[in-house]
């Protein structure tokens, strides 16, 4: 049994003309554990899906249909106090901008201390000596020092860094992470990544990593799902996936990424022609037809349901036309056939 | 944080000065002789010239302000013609009941108001929220003497739970008498107090550190209890502050509708008297005491809020 | 006429002008509601002397603190005058003093804040520091002081309010003037070689205008409130003038024996208030978060 199940999630929001959907039938597992990475570009539905599990999908938007479960049971039926204790001790939570995470109003030490005393039942003074041992623990150097700052005395690597400890500090079984490098720099970035990796491997913890850039999933997963329009559309090893992806979108996702050439210059590969799709828009089939060099008539009758090919590796696209190429085979073929 | 409260501390002298001056102009811009309209016409021309000397009009204007700048600093501020009696002395018996009224008047201000906000804020655009606005423009538009009649005769008249004026000190006297008074008053303050912090928590309650404050699991009332209002608190004190002037005239009212011996009273009697001297130290007071509480808000806020507390240190 | 479907289907593109009727169907519903409200009790005190089934001062020996009936819809007063129709010319009295007093004094006092935020330097300096000066004292004491010095009557309200209310819109001006400064088609006007006169008068003041038009609704409020507390303190309109004030001034000495010489005034004066109050509220939801004075 997966740690966490998500099944046929969708996520609606009251439009002018109806409901629009923005999350059309998310299935995703994460294994205890394991890092899964949920990668796509933005609005496409992938924080909405991580925000779900949560029961925290911003108002007036609504989860309509599915099933999340965590540890066979199921999270959206759970009640007000059963929720609470849910996300106190279960799941860790950590955001895009780690300033605007933490209260401005309130010493860093003193939020990481209430966590301690609210949800692990600390006294004061013992709730502090975890405090510092937790900054201590996310890196912090002079961390005495630090317990009495402000967030906005602090970087935003210290920052996120700190709301790494306040998550981790009643030992969830599951961390989500949303976009949690996408406001820093490149050095804190990877350093941010190789603190979660560390602390996943000391706390056992599996993971949801969330992120538009393909480069920190590749760094810090065992499994990514892409998700395109409200759907997941491929999914698989990390591995495979960046070698071997079979999904159009995912193709061009990939190439989307810089990579340094044998001369060590910058190259970056062509970028996806067109828009993702609004909410409003309604297409038939495959969501990724109106932009896919691949689209065939029959696409429009695409079911988007998830097709097993090998092993752990599955896509939403039956045309495949990558079947059996490598990535870089593919877009070498590509760029023949322009 | 010093550079910045000795700042706000200048412009604070400068406005001071500003509003000695403006409330010494008082006694000189009274069209004819003020000792004559004060003694009335049958005066004798010794009594006029008295009350010339008393009051320093037979000097040039800036030695009279002179020595006007340093009444104020000393609290000297001359003799009552219409109480025979000092100034100072004649405010100071005074003032008592009026910070009374005051402070009474807040707290039922925010007894009322901040449950309202909240609620408000959590319901926004909901039945409930509408309602409550719809109260507090009714509140808004309520002359408040008007309002304290209205009390006094539900409250006292009517229902019997309390006396319709005067004033009795002592915890249990001011409960009697103060009640309903400062309940006027805190239905004055209500609207600017309610949709000012609703305003504030719904802005705060979007934010995400109280995403994130849910997403740890704690309760409805620690989010919006303590993280939510903590960052409230500091605009409902400057929101107090700043409405500092319009309470004090809300005061003046009051205390006449409920005959309260307060300072506020004390002005009405002072003009209606043409007391000038009288008149001018009560105008100059009830300006500086709002530039004092402002100042004072100045401190308490870099106090409380650690962004601005720090400003100027690094 | 008959209108066919065509007809109804034709004018897709607007015209640039729309009927006054379009224009009231696109307000919210609480400014229709205000507006209705506003609309009825003004038109009430202009045409009170129409309305009014006696005089304001007429008084009946032989009615003395009747309740209200059908011959005195709010009852008499304690010299038998009919509280109805001193309502109605007092309403009429207090309206046409706060208009001037909001309205006139408004365009002189935004214009120097304009241009304390135009220029900036040493003349927002003093204009700045004088509006502290102003703000810091309580609205009514000032105007009671100025009651002081000219004598009851109306003439203090009409000096004391614009002496002590120029310094809110100039603040309010002069902050929205450093906004505007900054726009591009302002920046522009510099590149176009414009005079100075011009570039505020023409293309800043219009902009810094609206804000303190939607104070004004607010303001106005305020000032009406104002002026019947210094007629209720006997500072304002004097005896026997009918004044909403004055005249529930003269009914506190009768609560308990004839309530409705100072409840019922009140109440059109709050029915009044609440109008306006609803349509500054529909133009502006910040429009009362500013605070009283």
């Amino acid at each position: 049994m997966s740690l966490l199940e998500i099944e046929d999630l969708r996520i609606e929001f009251p439009g002018e003309e109806g409901q629009l959907v923005a999350v059309k039938g998310v299935d995703l597992a994460v294994e205890q554990g394991e890092v899964l990475g949920l990668v796509g570009e933005s609005g496409s539905g992938k924080s909405l899906t991580c925000r779900a599990v949560m029961q925290m999908v911003p108002e007036p938007g609504a989860i309509s249909a599915g099933a999340i479960r965590f540890d066979g049971e199921d999270v959206l039926s759970l009640g007000k106090s059963k929720l609470r204790d849910f996300r106190a001790h279960s799941v860790g939570m950590i955001y895009q901008n780690p300033f605007g995470s933490l209260n401005p109003t309130m010493r860093v030490g003193a939020q990481i201390a209430e966590t301690l005393k609210v949800n692990r039942g600390m006294k004061r003074d013992a709730a502090k000596k975890e405090a510092l041992a937790l900054l201590e623990r996310v890196g912090i150097e002079d961390p005495e020092h630090r317990m009495r700052a402000y967030p906005h005395e602090l970087s935003g690597g210290m920052c996120q860094r700190v709301m790494i400890a306040i998550a981790t500090a009643s030992s969830p079984r599951l961390m989500l992470a949303d976009e949690p490098t996408t406001a820093l720099d490149v050095t804190t970035q990877a350093q941010i990544l190789k603190l979660l990796a560390r602390m996943r491997a000391e706390e056992g913890m599996a993971m949801l990593l969330v992120s538009h850039d393909f480069g920190v999933i590749a760094q810090a997963c065992d499994r990514v799902a892409v998700m395109y329009g409200g759907h997941i559309v491929e999914t698989g090893p990390v591995e495979t996936i960046y070698h071997e992806p079979e999904h159009p979108y995912t193709r061009a996702l990939l190439n989307s990424v810089p990579e340094l050439d044998s001369a060590g210059n910058v190259q970056r590969r062509a970028a996806l022609a067109g828009h993702p799709p609004e909410l409003a828009d309604v297409i038939p089939g495959c969501v990724f037809a109106p932009r896919c060099a691949h689209a065939k008539p029959e696409c429009e009758a695409v079911s988007m349901k998830l097709q097993e090919l090998r092993g752990d590796h599955a896509t939403a696209c039956p045309v495949r036309p990558f079947a059996g190429a490598g990535a870089d085979g593919g877009s070498k073929a590509e760029r023949i056939e322009a | 944080m010093l550079t910045y409260l000795v700042k706000r501390l200048m412009i604070s002298i400068v406005v001071l000065l500003g509003i000695a001056v403006a409330s010494f102009l008082i006694i000189h811009l009274v069209p004819g002789d003020p000792a004559k309209i004060q003694l009335g016409i049958h005066a004798t021309p010794e009594a006029v010239e008295r009350l010339h000397h008393q009051w320093g009009l037979d000097r040039s204007w800036p030695a009279q302000f002179w020595l006007y700048l340093g009444n104020i600093v000393t609290f000297n501020f001359g003799q009552s013609t219409a109480f025979s009696s000092g100034v100072s002395e004649l405010i100071g018996n005074r003032i008592g009941p009026t910070a009374v009224l005051l402070v009474y008047g807040i707290l039922i201000a925010l007894v009322i108001g901040v449950p309202l906000a909240i609620v408000a804020a959590l319901r926004q655009g909901g039945v409930v929220d509408n309602a409550i606005r719809i109260l507090t423009t009714f509140t808004f538009a309520m002359p408040p003497f008007w309002l304290g009649l209205m009390l006094a005769l539900l409250l006292g008249f009517e229902l019997k739970w309390f006396p319709v004026s005067g004033y009795e000190s002592g915890i249990s006297g001011i409960l009697r008498t103060c009640t309903v008074p400062a309940l006027t008053i805190g239905l004055g303050l209500l609207v600017i107090i309610v949709r000012n912090l609703r305003a504030n928590l719904v802005t705060v309650l979007h934010s995400e550190y109280i995403e994130a404050a849910r997403a740890r699991g704690y309760s409805e009332l620690r989010v919006v209890g303590k993280h939510a209002m903590r960052n409230s608190v500091i605009g409902v004190i400057t929101i107090l502050a700043s409405i500092f002037g319009f309470m004090v005239g809300l005061l003046v009212l009051i205390e006449n509708v409920f005959q309260i011996p307060g300072a506020g009273t004390l002005l009405v009697q002072a003009v209606a008297k043409r007391d000038y001297q009288l008149v001018q130290t009560l105008v100059f007071l009830s300006g500086a005491v709002v530039v004092v509480v402002g100042f004072l808000t100045d401190v308490a806020y870099a106090w409380l809020d650690p962004r601005i507390r720090l400003q100027g240190r690094g | 006429m008959s209108a066919t479907p065509a007809d109804i289907a034709a004018p897709l593109p607007r015209p640039r002008r729309r009927s006054a009727l379009a224009f009231v169907k696109a307000w919210p519903t609480s400014v229709k509601v205000g507006a209705g409200i506003v609309g009825v009790l003004t038109l009430a005190a202009i045409f009170a002397p129409l309305i009014a089934p006696y005089g304001p001062n007429a008084i009946d020996p032989f009615a003395l603190l009747q309740s209200p009936s059908s011959q005195h819809l709010f009852g008499t007063d304690d010299t038998g005058r009919d509280v109805f129709s001193r309502t109605l010319y007092g309403l009429r009295l207090d309206i046409v003093l706060c208009l001037l007093v909001t309205y006139v004094p408004l365009p002189f006092a935004v214009l120097v804040g304009a241009i304390a935020g135009y220029f900036g330097g040493w003349i927002d300096q003093v204009v700045s520091r004088l509006a502290d000066i102003m703000i810091s004292f309580p609205f009514i004491i000032l105007v009671m002081a100025i009651v002081a010095i000219v004598g009851p009557g109306v003439e203090g309200f009409l000096i004391g309010v614009p002496i002590a209310a120029w310094a809110l819109y100039a603040r309010l001006a002069r902050a929205e003037m450093l906004v505007v400064r900054e726009q591009p088609y302002m920046m522009a006007t510099t590149a176009l070689g414009y005079s100075k006169t011009r570039a505020i008068l023409k293309h800043g003041l219009p902009n810094v205008l609206r804000p303190c038009l939607v104070y004004s609704t607010i303001d106005l409020i305020g000032n009406l409130i104002l002026l019947a507390g210094l007629s209720y303190l006997g500072f304002g309109v004097q005896p026997p003038t009918a004044e909403l004030g004055s005249i529930i001034a003269g009914g506190q000495g009768y609560l308990l024996t004839a309530w409705w010489i100072a409840t019922l005034p009140g109440l059109v004066l709050v029915l009044f208030g609440v109008g306006i109050g609803l349509i500054g509220e529909g133009f502006s939801d910040r429009g009362l978060e500013r605070g009283g004075r």
